[in-house]
């Protein structure tokens, strides 16, 4: 029962974790049909600008200075390279986007070294809250899920009930009209973009202390972020909830369960021949779970093209 | 300068309006036959020079390295059946590379058990591995079409070599399978042991393979793929299905790319799941786009070029992989026709006369493309350096200068070629620019 609470808890935490970066992926597709493949690579600036700030003024700063510097990249990229490159269409873009998370990768290894860098939870939340199944669970989990919840919150309140959400809302359906109203339109998408960067460098922040901050890590989260914004369906916020959610207790949960897929068979009462596709029923459960995100997509796609709450198919 | 993509698709629009039979596979109907022999002459021309090249450049570094080009080619011309010429953006195009070498390579193994497998057939067992796991793979991807596709091919790509590695049985796990491409029975007396024999396999293949791709572009299918890309509605409003277009498409694609793999498995005589990574599936976008996807031959110019500059610099610089992303993004943004669309856009102008107004605004704008070039390669390089410095290592000269990267001067100088350059090329791009606008609507008769 605990083990269960315990994968409940770590699933939760790594499920809104994507959902950071998979919930600013998804609003940009939305409002401007732009998949960004370098989200996840921000998300690794988030991480590396905030270990650097913390070593110098400590992590509290970092909290709110890294997202905002990687927001302001992220506007940068936008106003000055996507804007250009739109007039050649939407594979233009995704190669430019794909282009730049490639540069991104080169040259994060070349600044913070190819060796995973010392970023540590801070002192202040570095302690066990409490014992669950025979491990003490640390206080930081409860945190960056806290940081999410309230991220979330406080999108919703813009989204919902702002002057500035009614505008993003509508010029997620309408431009041009939204445009004809006297809105600057391009300066919207320049400012959701921005923001949905600063939110995947947030997830960074958090999240590269509680893992490992290194130069792989964009390329290790990227992939299963983009599956979960397909499978929950392109441009489509609520999907992409679901989908995180999902993925992130069923990768945990995979995790957890040590066990050769053969013995985990039989001991729900299906006998695995032996001798036949040996190398299959050997393998143990958690060394499946890599696959499991794009075995989830692949499902999901088969049975509903387009994704779990998709509107339109692109 | 900027090259709309529009200018660069010569298969595209502008061929539309050309009747093509769909009924028949004839080839080029109501053509001259002079027309037929002048579309053989280039193909004439490459078997020439693949057939030259290893007299030309003696040296096994030299044969290695044409091997690598060819395979190259042949991989980079199926990526593009899908990139350029079916609008199919795919991020895991090595997996069918990778499959079918793997299933080469599980051939060969027979054939080094006694099996009477001659190597040169290992590119068809290659083709065969490609074609099935497109088949599997394109029943997935091929019924959405655009972003969605994109990351679909991006999901499977992940699945597929994930799954690689978790039968070490079957793929050999991390090390991956080897074999000995000699010990199948000999063909013509030659045994195919010599890297030279090899090479010879592997370069008439992939001019087969080129081939075949290109009569490929000329039958209906071909066409359907280019309606396809610029307009699916209208073609499903011509009683075409093109979900079942893309999903022909692609299973060709991933034939030939399977036949790359095969012939992977003749050259290396390994197959690994480094084959079919991500970063197999990148360089073959990178060298495709920077190639040219808008042209037939923009990928196999690409192919020679990055496949050449990725072995010659590599040995010269740590910042290769830096250089070809940055290359790739300028691409991308400003010349999205590739090298090959360049080329292309000014044989017409160059013919016109063109020239002499075009060049001079040209030059002037070369002495900041060369500063601005400078001071990002004195960055990279810089940077790279430092890196070494911390890890205790002695960082190699700088062009012969020995830069010390802990001090601020080299720095201050890259930074400051850098923004000199850029400030020279605002200056002159512009006029650059206007000159060869004015060119193209000269060339276009307009």
């Amino acid at each position: 029962m605990d083990t269960l609470l315990l994968i409940l808890l770590n699933g939760a935490v790594y499920g809104l974790l994507l959902f950071m970066l998979s919930s600013g992926l998804t609003l940009i597709y939305g409002m401007m049909g732009v998949l960004n493949l370098a989200h996840a690579s921000f998300y690794m600036l988030g991480a590396f600008l905030a270990f650097t700030i913390s070593t110098r003024i400590g992590f509290w700063p970092a909290l709110i200075v890294a997202p905002l510097v990687v927001g302001l990249l992220g506007a940068i990229v936008e106003r000055w390279g996507l804007r250009t490159v739109h007039k050649h269409g939407h594979v233009a873009e995704l190669l430019f986007t794909f282009g730049l998370a490639f540069i991104i990768n080169e040259i994060v290894p070349l600044v913070w070294g190819r060796i995973p860098v010392p970023y540590r939870v801070p002192p202040a939340l570095d302690f066990p809250l409490f014992q669950i199944a025979g491990n003490a669970y640390p206080a930081y989990r409860l945190f960056m899920m806290a940081v999410a919840v309230a991220m979330f919150l406080a999108l919703f309140a813009t989204l919902a009930k702002t002057r500035l959400g009614l505008v993003i809302r509508a010029a997620l359906t309408h431009p041009e009209m939204v445009g004809m109203l006297g809105h600057d339109v391009p300066r919207v998408f320049t400012l959701v973009f921005g923001a949905g960067c600063a939110l995947a460098g947030l997830a960074g922040v958090i999240a590269g202390n509680a893992f490992t901050t290194e130069p792989g890590m964009a390329r290790a989260l990227g992939a299963i972020v983009f599956a979960v914004v397909v499978m929950g369906g392109l441009g489509s916020i609520w999907g992409a909830l679901v989908a995180s959610l999902l993925i992130g207790l069923v990768q945990t949960a995979s995790i957890a369960l040590d066990l050769p897929l053969g013995a985990a068979l039989s001991r729900i009462g299906l006998e695995v021949p032996l001798n036949h596709l040996d190398d299959l029923w050997k393998i143990s459960i958690s060394r499946v779970a890599p696959v499991i995100p794009y075995a989830l997509l692949i499902l999901v796609l088969a049975l509903r093209p387009k994704g779990l709450m998709g509107i339109r198919s692109a | 300068m900027s090259i709309p993509l529009g200018e660069g698709r010569a298969e595209g629009p502008a061929n539309r309006s050309e009747p093509q039979p769909m009924t028949t596979l004839t080839l080029e109907t109501g053509k001259p036959p002079s027309t037929i022999w002048r579309q053989a002459i280039p193909w004439l021309i490459a078997a020439l020079i693949a057939a030259a090249a290893p007299t030309i450049l003696p040296g096994g570094f030299a044969l290695s390295l044409l091997c690598r080009m060819a395979i190259a080619i042949v991989f980079a011309l199926s990526f593009n059946m899908l990139l350029g010429q079916g609008g199919m953006l795919d991020f895991g195009h090595a997996v069918f590379l990778g499959f079918g070498g793997f299933l080469a390579l599980h051939t060969l193994k027979l054939a080094d058990t006694g099996w009477p497998i001659p190597t040169p057939a290992l590119p068809l067992v290659g083709a065969a591995g490609g074609l099935a796991a497109a088949l599997l793979a394109g029943w997935v991807c091929t019924r959405r079409s655009g972003t969605a596709f994109a990351m679909i091919t991006l999901g499977v790509a992940e699945l597929a070599v994930a799954l690689v590695l978790l039968f070490p049985g079957t793929f050999g796990g991390e090390e991956g399978l080897s074999g000995d491409r000699s010990a199948g029975p000999p063909v013509l007396g030659f045994d195919f042991g010599t890297q030279s024999q090899a090479y010879a396999v592997i370069a008439a293949w992939a001019w087969a393979a080129a081939l075949t791709m290109f009569l490929y572009t000329k039958t209906p299918l071909g066409r359907l793929a280019n309606a396809v890309r610029d307009n699916p509605e209208r073609v499903s409003f011509l009683g075409y299905d093109p979900a079942r277009i893309r999903m022909r498409v692609f299973a060709l694609s991933g034939l030939f790319a399977g036949l790359a793999g095969g012939l992977v498995a003749i050259n290396d005589e390994i197959a690994t799941s480094a084959n079919m990574s991500g970063e197999a599936s990148t360089a073959v976008l990178l060298m495709t786009f920077i190639g040219g996807i808008g042209r037939f031959w923009g990928p196999v110019l690409g192919a020679v070029l990055i496949t050449f500059l990725s072995v010659a610099l590599s040995t010269v610089t740590d910042a290769w992989q830096l250089y070809s992303g940055l290359l790739f993004v300028t691409m991308v943004v400003w010349a999205p026709g590739g090298v090959a669309g360049i080329l292309a856009a000014h044989g017409p102008m160059l013919r016109n006369g063109r020239a002499t107004t075009l060049a001079p605004t040209y030059a002037a704008t070369l002495p900041g493309l060369v500063l601005a070039t400078a001071g990002i390669i004195g960055l990279a390089e810089l940077a790279f350096r430092l890196q070494a410095v911390r890890n205790g290592a002695t960082p190699r000269p700088l062009l012969g200068f020995a830069a010390d990267p802990t001090t601020l001067f080299p720095w201050l100088l890259a930074a400051t070629l850098l923004i000199a350059g850029a400030l020279i090329l605002h200056a002159t791009a512009p006029r650059a620019k206007a000159a060869w606008q004015a060119a193209a609507q000269d060339a276009s008769g307009a």
